[in-house]
């Protein structure tokens, strides 16, 4: 039977505004401090996060964040999972491709984040909505 | 494998006898624990697992270990596990006091139990090693969590950052550079130049046999970070071999400074700070 | 905080950004930074980011246009402070902040910024051989 990932903590956060995604940075951060990632892992997460967050308020037309301490054996991280109900992004291959940019500057921010995370989960249908969902493990 | 079930007879034989189950147990564990700690050490640890597994298996019927009524001798044997671990004992020895708990109970079972409880033991015997198991597990992560400890301090003590002049600093690295330490050594790199102001990295890599794509991208990942930090990277001692790989490997140094020695790199670096050095001629002043 | 404050010290334009800022409040900067050095008919600008944990595209974009912006105006900009991990994770990401000048700390920076409006001022200079005519302004 494989382990699963246990959940240990976290919490939810609405994206509407430039201070809610500034908010989901900051509980990325304190999620980050209580897994006891290092410095720059933290860093990496926080802003993934920030870029991630900025995407779903911007391109997803807002949607809310869950921040999360997860536990897999031995080694923890943390988990972010960006859920939004907006137009969805058309072509998914392109927008992951290294400085695509849109009008509306989502450049960067998929490709981005997935560098500096270690896993890295999108789905997204057009009119329905996008989810992303990045994991930064302890080392 | 089915789950691990103490029916109603063990449960009862278990906690009707524990003065003997813990005896038994003890002198079976003792066996092959000989000199690794002592008899008061070690009847003091059985004890305490005895009392939390009576507790865990309470009135019996199916249990695996994964229920919450064992969690106190989960914690328990995760924590013995642990401290094996750290003080360097064997696996063997780390997991066969749970097994003698098999032993222990057969004795106990010949004297007190009866055919019923006899004909269960094989259900018994499978909570045992689950519970070896378990232990098993622990011992292996903290065995690694050990190793990886050490790793750390070896790395720490193979990487230092030297000041060569004011402003100047430079990271001698030796020794085959995987990934791992690479970003490692790029951390301590750009934190030094914080710490000590220094507007000049020189990274020597004469001692280094060989590099991969993935060391020269840190490499080049590391001077693009001190850019942005405001300072300037300069490697040095690149082996004839070394540049023909990276080469062949497709990877662009661009605007990267380089040179062949670490006093040529020092020269490059005094020059660039305003630096001049002079070689005196004629005779000197006595 | 509605806004980020703007120092005038001698010549030079110095930010320095204490929180994590809201997408508006960066852009209301770029917005002030480019009033204010036209204002002052400041020669340099100096952006003190020893205090953010975090620059992620926004804030790192912010800074490339801040420095576009103010080349545009006849100044220089100079980012000081970055922290080592944010420079490892700005790398990561693939931001190079090109036209973004940096240095280790304020002094350095100010340093800089008095060091390129000499050169940049000793370019205006005549040609000492008098190959240039002096200028005067039509109506003079």
């Amino acid at each position: 039977m494989p382990t699963p990932v246990v959940v240990e903590s976290g919490e939810i956060h609405e994206i509407h505004t430039d201070a809610d995604v500034v908010r989901v940075r900051q509980a990325a951060r304190t999620l980050a401090l209580s897994a006891k990632l290092s410095l720059v892992d933290q860093t990496k997460l926080v802003t993934a996060a920030s870029e991630l967050a900025r995407n779903t308020l911007v391109y997803g037309g807002g949607g809310r964040a869950t921040v999360e301490v997860v536990r897999l054996g031995p080694r923890r991280g943390v988990r972010a999972v960006f859920v939004d109900e907006g137009p969805g992004i058309p072509d998914l291959d392109l927008a992951l491709t290294d400085g695509w940019t849109s009008g509306s500057g989502m450049g960067l921010g998929l490709s981005g984040a997935r560098r500096l995370v270690d896993e890295f989960e999108v789905s997204t249908d057009v009119g329905t909505g996008t989810t992303v969902s990045v994991v930064k493990w302890t080392r | 494998m089915a789950d691990a079930a103490v029916d109603k007879g063990w449960a009862t034989l278990l906690r009707r006898n524990g003065d003997e189950v813990v005896a038994r147990w003890s002198e079976a564990a003792a066996q092959s624990l000989e000199g690794r700690m002592t008899r008061a050490e070690l009847e003091r640890d059985v004890r305490e697992m005895y009392d939390a597994l009576v507790a865990g298996v309470g009135e019996g019927d199916r249990h695996t270990l994964a229920d919450a009524s064992f969690a106190e001798l989960r914690a328990l044997l995760a924590d013995v596990s642990h401290t094996r671990a750290r003080q360097g004992f064997s696996s063997t020895e780390t997991a066969v006091g749970v097994f003698a708990l098999k032993e222990a109970m057969l004795g106990v079972l010949e004297e007190h139990g009866d055919l019923a409880t006899y004909r269960s033991f094989a259900d018994f015997s499978r909570l045992i090693d689950e519970l070896g198991l378990y232990m098993l597990e622990v011992y292996a992560q903290a065995r690694e969590a050990v190793i990886g400890e050490q790793a750390d301090a070896l790395l720490e003590l193979s990487t230092p950052v030297v000041k060569l002049w004011d402003g100047i600093i430079s990271l001698p690295l030796v020794g085959t550079l995987d990934s791992a330490r690479t970003q490692v050594v790029m951390e301590k790199l750009l934190q030094a130049l914080v710490d000590t102001g220094s507007e000049h990295a020189i990274i020597d890599i004469t001692g280094v046999p060989a590099v991969d794509t993935q060391v020269a991208q840190h490499l080049l990942k590391t001077v693009q970070a001190a850019r942005l930090l405001g300072a300037e990277c300069i490697i040095s001692g690149i082996r004839p071999q070394i540049a023909q790989t990276v080469v062949a490997l497709g990877i662009e140094f661009g605007d990267i400074s380089t040179k062949a020695s670490l006093s040529e790199a020092l020269l490059a670096a005094l020059r660039k700070q305003g630096t001049d050095v002079v070689r005196r001629t004629g005779r000197r002043d006595r | 905080m509605d806004r980020v404050p703007i120092l005038k010290i001698g010549d030079i334009l110095l930010v320095s950004i204490q929180v994590d800022l809201q997408d508006h409040i960066a852009l209301a900067l770029q917005e002030d930074l480019g009033d204010k050095i036209v204002a002052t008919s400041a020669r340099g600008v100096l952006i003190d980011i020893s205090a953010l944990e975090i620059v992620d595209s926004f804030i790192g974009r912010m800074l490339s246009t801040i420095a576009s912006i103010s080349r545009v105006l006849d100044a220089e900009t100079v980012v000081v402070g970055m922290r080592p991990a944010v420079a490892i994770t700005l790398v990561e990401l693939g931001l190079s902040l090109g036209g973004v000048r940096t240095a280790l700390d304020v002094d350095r920076g100010m340093a800089m910024l008095a060091a390129s409006t000499e050169v940049r001022d000793d370019e205006l200079e005549p040609d000492e051989h008098g190959a240039s005519d002096t200028v005067s302004a039509p109506g003079d």
